[in-house]
């Protein structure tokens, strides 16, 4: 029997991927462990190892298609003494693969030619507008129907992808799979006149490039990374009352206290020192020991419970080519700097090169954006959940101040504190930048 | 690899654990199963398969008693051979029991013969069983491995449950029987009292009353087989006691005095009132407790809770690379429950991909009193203490013309779905063959049908599984034949 080879999740969270590489071409012998693809998910790009040994026989999905639902057939695998005209029979058994719609007549049709070309059209999963069946169970379709759903949009886990009452629910829970306006129009029943009224949503592709003339501009599709940040932060701002509390930290005790560090380091045999400290390592461990010192502030909202962290896990915004990742520092408030510091260089290195594992960057319990290398004086974050509080850092930069009722120069950088106002309220937040503002300004306290 | 290195190892052959080891070595992990005493566990040797065996001859009975209303004619009088009938339904069991033994040889399970002992993770000696046998016992297979120590990556606890004994009240083999005794009586008594009636006490009543013992049965709650809808085990109740039994509910044997032959039994009933009950007999069925002893547990500090291992959806316990399911692993005590909970997490282990967690709310529950039980999901009133907006449905086996033709029009079958969704939440029943009409409603919420699915659905006549779709369509007001 051919092995059906279907798209992995990478994540617990993951609902569809980009095929971003074929790493085998059909007739290349694999064996279990063997590199087979690369996918690249909402954040990052992961490789994927064949399970079973054999020859490609056949590639469904060509490297560089879109939004590959979990689950759906990427490739059959025949084993020893198979050809390929054994495919026709995983082809059809895996018709029934859902998310695998678009590849699985193709591969009727080629079976009886040996061993067509990949023509196969892949594209993302169907939905009902495409005339497509989406495989979902009775109470899924009623429940999707109750709640305005649109079953194009949800991923499903059952047998080969079948949306699955489960799959509603997470769905509702997560606030995704709205039915869009415009296919509510073209539903035959009015499917969308949902009890809870569809989220607000922008503009229509079309609506946007009419407004422009005809080869102005290029279109470059959005890759997961992008899709991710417009979804999650369209979400944040839709759903989470943001307030925002500045102040301005001096900060020369605290470069000072870098410098002594840093020229204390030890060397290895090659003169590389051990450590080597930055402002913003030690904001992240200012940060975590402000939550661990004001813990009301370090929580995450759910509708039903206040979630209460024991440790400060600090997001760290890094940005690279095409977007930005949060990979989190754990138990902040329990590293010392130089730990906080080495962990900070590797997740940084790798986020640039989409490498990190998705454990690196789900989760978290705050944040911290610095765009003080680039000059910023100050900005203001949008809270990335399930945060509740993401520290903007603005530059640190010479400005006349106020000591003693006589004007003196400081190094001075603003930092304004963005909150979920659901859990984190005004006094709240102040307490938690106040304590901030004595780790930064009283730096020896971050070292006991 | 050595020959006692493994992949799996799992300690306990009965029906979850020797379906394990078959699923496990179809995926190609080198499997070893451990048994002490029987492979096929309990449930092969002295629950669910024998005892059928001795149901089968009272239902025999029950129709033979029954044969002038079928226009039939017995000259004499029908009488029970005890020996016989214990004798038939040990054979059925060892015929199962070998086939356990064929079906390991044929995956290549390696049989290790002796009681287990974890001694460190990934590592379990072999030694004597700690357990007297229950006799009689069918050979030891031939070809298993013996005492000695073992490793394995994964190692599955499967070591099932045993009776639970009552303080006071405690089973001596001799006059107060457990299932064990029961199942293979060496006379009829004339008189039995059954303490519990969930489905082992209420099976052994039934089968004990149809063999025209005077049976009374004894239970603490307020309904028969209690986990069933209230209103199902009243029609079974009602049905039982016109067969003659006694049913006392809301009764608790408060202590049982021994005679040389006979036993009292003091009942205290909800009034407060005692009653001496007098009988050859008494049958201890109130439920079973997980075997977690001398399995070294302890030592490993594996996380357990009232006499069972806790365990997540996939059976994985506190301690990596070990594992626990079936009845050791908690309730509801069943056997299909643990190969499902066996499947899962050996296919968990492989690495599967969509492997789901237990979803416990699925399981059916069948009982096979006369008349039996069958169940699948929410009763009706835990449909209301949940909050449900529900629409129940109800038909009767006197309006089915199948059920009338078989001289059995005495049942239910009650169906409760969601009103909103039109989810089926639960489906009950009491009536002849219920039990093998149960799966067509898991086959059905499993697949998440809807009302609308089942009302489309064609059921053929004539059958008993007519009465499902007119109890569908009962629940929405369109029932076709009430």
């Amino acid at each position: 029997m051919p092995i059906n080879i279907t798209m992995p999740a990478l994540s617990p969270t993951m609902e569809e991927g980009k095929l971003a590489k074929w790493l085998v071409k059909e007739g290349d012998k694999v064996s279990s462990g063997d590199v087979i693809a690369e996918i690249e998910t909402d954040k990052a790009t992961m490789e994927v190892e064949a399970v079973d040994e054999g020859t490609v026989g056949k590639i469904l999905v060509p490297e560089g298609t879109d939004a590959v639902k979990v689950n759906a057939l990427i490739a059959v695998l025949l084993e020893d003494g198979e050809d390929a005209s054994s495919i026709s029979a995983g082809g059809a058994a895996s018709a029934a693969a859902p998310a695998a719609v678009a590849p699985a007549p193709a591969v009727a049709e080629a079976a009886p030619a040996a061993a067509p070309a990949p023509s196969a059209p892949a594209g993302p999963a169907p939905t009902a507008a495409d005339g497509n069946r989406i495989f979902s169970s009775p109470l899924a379709r009623r429940l999707a129907k109750l709640n305005g759903l649109d079953l194009g949009q949800i991923a499903g886990t059952g047998p080969h992808g079948r949306i699955v009452k489960k799959d509603i629910e997470s769905a509702l829970e997560k606030g995704v799979g709205k039915a869009a306006p415009a296919a509510a129009a073209a539903a035959p029943a009015p499917a969308a006149a949902a009890p809870k009224a569809a989220a607000p949503t922008g503009m229509s592709s079309d609506q946007v490039l009419k407004l422009f003339e005809d080869g102005s501009y290029d279109l470059v599709p959005h890759d997961g990374m992008r899709k991710t940040i417009a979804k999650r932060l369209t979400e944040s701002k839709q759903t989470i009352p943001h307030f925002y509390v500045s102040v301005d930290c001096e900060l020369d005790a605290l470069l000072a206290l870098r410098a002594q560090l840093n020229s204390a380091a030890p060397t290895d045999k090659d003169g590389k020192p051990a450590y080597k400290l930055s402002v913003n390592d030690m904001t992240i461990k200012a940060l975590s020991l402000a939550l661990r010192d004001v813990p009301d502030a370090n929580v995450s909202w759910t509708d039903d419970n206040m979630v209460k962290h024991k440790h400060a896990d600090v997001g760290v915004a890094v940005s690279i080519p095409g977007g930005l990742i949060t990979p989190i520092i754990r138990k902040a408030e329990m590293k010392p700097l130089s730990v906080i510091s080495n962990e900070m260089k590797d997740l940084g290195k790798r986020a640039k090169e989409r490498k990190l594992k998705p454990e690196e960057y789900q989760g978290g319990t705050t944040a911290v954006s610095n765009m003080g290398m680039m000059g910023v004086k100050d900005f203001s974050a949008v809270v990335n959940p399930p945060h509740a509080t993401i520290l903007a850092v603005g530059a640190g930069e010479q400005r006349p101040v106020v000591k003693d009722g006589a004007l003196a120069i400081a190094t001075v950088m603003t930092v304004t504190l963005s909150t979920d106002h659901r859990c984190v309220d005004g006094a709240l937040g102040a307490e938690l930048l106040a304590a901030f503002k004595g780790y930064i300004q009283n730096p020896m306290s971050m070292l006991v | 690899m050595t020959d006692t290195a493994y992949d799996v190892i799992i300690i306990g052959s009965g029906p979850g654990g020797y379906v394990t080891a078959i699923r496990s070595a179809q995926l190609g992990l080198k499997t070893a199963i451990v048994e002490r005493e029987h492979l096929g566990g309990i449930c092969l040797n002295w629950g669910c398969i024998p005892t059928k065996a001795l149901l089968r001859s009272a239902e025999m009975m029950d129709h033979a008693n029954h044969a002038k209303y079928y226009g039939l004619k017995l000259e004499g009088k029908m009488t029970a051979d005890v020996k016989d009938v214990v004798a038939r339904s040990r054979g059925v069991s060892a015929r199962l029991n070998g086939g356990v033994g064929f079906l390991m040889k044929k995956n290549k399970v390696d049989v290790i013969w002796g009681e287990a002992k974890l001694t460190k993770p990934g590592q379990i000696v072999v030694g004597k069983s700690t357990k007297p046998a229950v006799e009689p016992q069918h050979p030891v297979p031939k070809g298993v491995k013996g005492e000695g120590t073992y490793t394995a990556k994964h190692i599955i606890l499967a070591t099932g449950a045993r009776p639970r004994a009552l303080p006071g009240i405690e089973p001596d083999g001799k006059l107060i029987w457990t299932y064990f005794e029961a199942m293979k009586p060496d006379f009829m008594p004339k008189s039995l009292v059954v303490m519990g009636s969930g489905a082992i006490g209420i099976e052994f009543a039934s089968f004990y009353r149809s063999m025209g013992v005077d049976v009374t049965v004894v239970e603490v709650m307020a309904n028969v087989m209690p986990v069933e809808d209230a209103e199902i085990s009243g029609i079974a109740r009602k049905a039982l006691e016109k067969r003659g039994m006694k049913i006392l509910t809301e009764a608790k044997v408060t202590k049982v005095e021994k005679g040389a032959n006979s036993i009292t039994a003091h009942v205290e009933t909800k009034d407060g009132k005692t009653q001496a009950i007098t009988a050859d007999r008494l049958i201890s069925a109130v439920g079973v407790v997980g075997n977690i002893e001398n399995l070294g547990l302890e030592a490993l500090g594996v996380k357990t809770d009232r006499g069972c291992v806790v365990i997540d959806g996939y059976g994985k316990t506190n301690v990596p690379g070990l594992y626990a399911i079936g009845d050791v692993a908690g309730p509801p005590m069943l056997a299909h429950k643990a190969e499902h909970e066996g499947v899962i997490c050996i296919e968990k282990i492989a690495g599967l991909p969509n492997v789901h967690p237990m979803d416990k709310g699925k399981i059916p529950g069948c009982t096979y009193c006369n008349p039996q039980v069958a169940s699948v999901g929410l009763t009706e009133a835990k449909a209301k203490e949940q909050g449900r907006d529900i629409r129940v449905g109800r038909f009767s086996f006197g309006a089915n013309g199948k059920a009338i033709a078989l001289g059995e029009d005495n049942g239910l079958i009650k169906t409760i779905f969601d009103k909103k969704t039109g989810e089926l939440l639960g489906a009950h029943m009491v009536g002849t063959e219920v039990t093998e009409l149960i799966q067509g409603f898991v086959v059905a919420m499993n697949l998440e049908t809807t009302e609308e699915d089942l009302m489309h659905t064609i059921f053929p006549h004539p059958t008993l599984s007519e009465m499902m779709k007119e109890s569908v369509l009962d629940a929405y007001g369109r029932a076709l034949n009430a």
